[in-house]
């Protein structure tokens, strides 16, 4: 066997993958944009993802912004700096962590619900059904989803990083023993909007690109039930791995020249 | 519009890589006719039905219905073709979200544009049709057994009076005599209608009753075709060994690689 040609063979298939999506990408967001719209399944997958994913968001947001506090407080105390505590709970938590960490939680929870609901309906026929009812799969399953999606994380990444901040606060007042106005004033006083407008952006492309793969890969699986487990790993770990990609894109976009 | 047959094919061919399935198929089906296909396992026949839906790009080759070209066909231009279409998959391929009701009146709603008020009689209807009481619409299709669903595929099948009406194996895994029940379901249905039918199966008790002319699909081609009560004088070795079920004879199982 020739390693040669089958890393090429591997090169080329990963290109070939790289087409299909943005080919499924530019037709469902086509579909976004062009009537008819099944507002109730958009209301309904808003309610999965931002309503029924808050406990599982929330926790993590709270119990990220507690750690934070006191791995900052540590480090920041051997340089006499426990003052800067909040600033950094707050910005690290509305930058970057917020949307992450709701973005990793939503795909894990969402992205593979998606493409198992989705990849089921490909291996039951009932996809095919769709067709031969005069209904466009792509308008009527994946549409709504990719809308939901990028409208929904936004909301679900403020809620977070409110719990996060909180999270930052009891930790500070009540293990480390801030003043509370002190700790409140100083997680306002360096809050700049830019800072939460660039973590909603992030949230929106997030929640968009978990969507987006769960759909992709739920709609193009195959194989029975073997392929739709298949299809739900493929949704989440690839959705994880774009959702830090693009986190890296959109901060260099945002702050590398500030 | 009365010697144009009801769908056309010619010289249809579809391969998947090395293996051809379709290899230059012809068939005619006129208005109000039922014809149903027989044929091995992988001969073909889904395949078929999938490039007439649409579901499939054949390679070469002409599918007409009424007279217009289909393959080729925009996404839009498609959707209007497919409103002439109901089709009752092997497993009924009911919609796992919606109740039975919803399942049965989604292409009025969905093709038609009714609202859940004008649809929901019609499917109680459409219901009853098949011999399923308006209860069982308020259900969701996994609390349905084997032959319930195919009641109620079959309802949502004829559920917006559709001029073509396919059957995919509609005895597939039921007991003989539900399989019975659903075969005179639907020739009252497609009776009704004044539809034309295309139905694929393996069943010939059930391709004697709904048929009124029988092909044999091998091999990519139809191989012998005529009326249903020719198919024991046929003459053609290939279907004598299918309709009798013998091991022996020119078809040899084709063991997929």
């Amino acid at each position: 066997m020739n390693p040669l040609a089958t890393v090429g063979r591997i090169f080329l298939a990963f290109l070939r993958q790289i087409g299909e999506i943005a080919l499924f990408t530019a037709r469902a967001v086509s579909h976004c944009f062009r009537p008819p719209w099944y507002v109730r399944h958009i209301l309904r997958q808003m309610l999965d993802i931002g309503y029924f994913s808050l406990p599982v968001v929330g926790l993590t947001a709270l119990f990220t912004g507690m750690v934070l506090a006191l791995q900052s407080y540590t480090g920041f105390a051997r340089f006499s700096a426990e003052s800067a505590v909040a600033t950094v709970v707050v910005l690290s938590v509305t930058r970057e962590l917020g949307p992450v960490i709701a973005g990793l939680m939503v795909a894990g929870r969402i992205g593979a619900s998606i493409a198992a609901e989705i990849g089921t309906m490909r291996v039951t026929e009932q996809i095919d059904a769709l067709h031969t009812l005069s209904t466009n799969p792509m308008k009527y399953l994946v549409a709504p989803r990719l809308i939901a999606g990028a409208v929904t994380l936004p909301m679900l990444v403020v809620v977070a990083d409110i719990i996060g901040v909180f999270g930052g606060y009891i930790v500070g007042v009540y293990k480390l023993e801030f003043n509370a106005a002190v700790y409140l004033k100083q997680t306002f006083d360096f809050l700049e909007f830019m800072d939460v407008f660039s973590g909603l952006v992030k949230a929106a492309v997030f929640g968009f690109i978990i969507t987006l793969m769960g759909c992709y890969h739920g709609y193009n699986s195959d194989g029975g039930a073997q392929g739709v487990g298949r299809a739900t790993t493929n949704a989440v770990v690839s959705a994880s791995i774009l959702i830090l990609i693009f986190n890296y894109a959109i901060t260099e976009i945002f702050f590398a020249t500030r | 519009m009365g010697d144009i047959p009801k769908i056309q094919i010619r010289g249809l061919k579809k391969r998947f890589g090395p293996k051809v399935v379709l290899n230059g198929l012809d068939l005619d089906i006129g208005d109000a006719e039922s014809v149903v296909i027989i044929g091995g396992s992988g001969t073909g026949k889904s395949v078929l039905l999938k490039c007439i839906l649409g579901l499939l790009d054949p390679e070469e080759g002409s599918i007409k219905i009424d007279g217009q070209e289909v393959i080729g066909l925009s996404t839009r231009e498609r959707e209007l073709v497919n409103r002439k279409f109901g089709m009752l998959f092997q497993s009924a391929a009911l919609f796992d979200s919606l109740s039975v009701w919803e399942n049965v009146a989604f292409g009025l709603m969905s093709a038609q544009g009714k609202s859940k008020g004008e649809a929901k009689p019609i499917a109680v209807e459409k219901l009853a049709q098949v011999g399923l009481p308006a209860q069982v619409g308020e259900l969701r299709p996994s609390e349905l057994s084997g032959g319930m669903r195919k009641r109620v595929g079959l309802a949502r099948a004829i559920a917006t009076q559709p001029e073509i009406i396919f059957f995919d194996e509609p005895t597939t895994g039921l007991d003989p005599i539900m399989s019975d029940v659903i075969n005179d379901l639907i020739v009252d249905c497609v009776h009704r209608l004044g539809a034309s039918a295309l139905s694929i199966t393996h069943d010939m008790a059930s391709a004697r009753k709904i048929a009124h002319r029988i092909a044999m699909l091998y091999e990519g081609r139809i191989i012998w075709q005529g009326p249903v009560a020719e198919i024991d004088r046929s003459g053609n070795p290939y279907v004598d060994q299918f309709i009798h079920g013998r091991a022996e004879g020119p078809i040899r199982m084709q063991i997929p690689v």
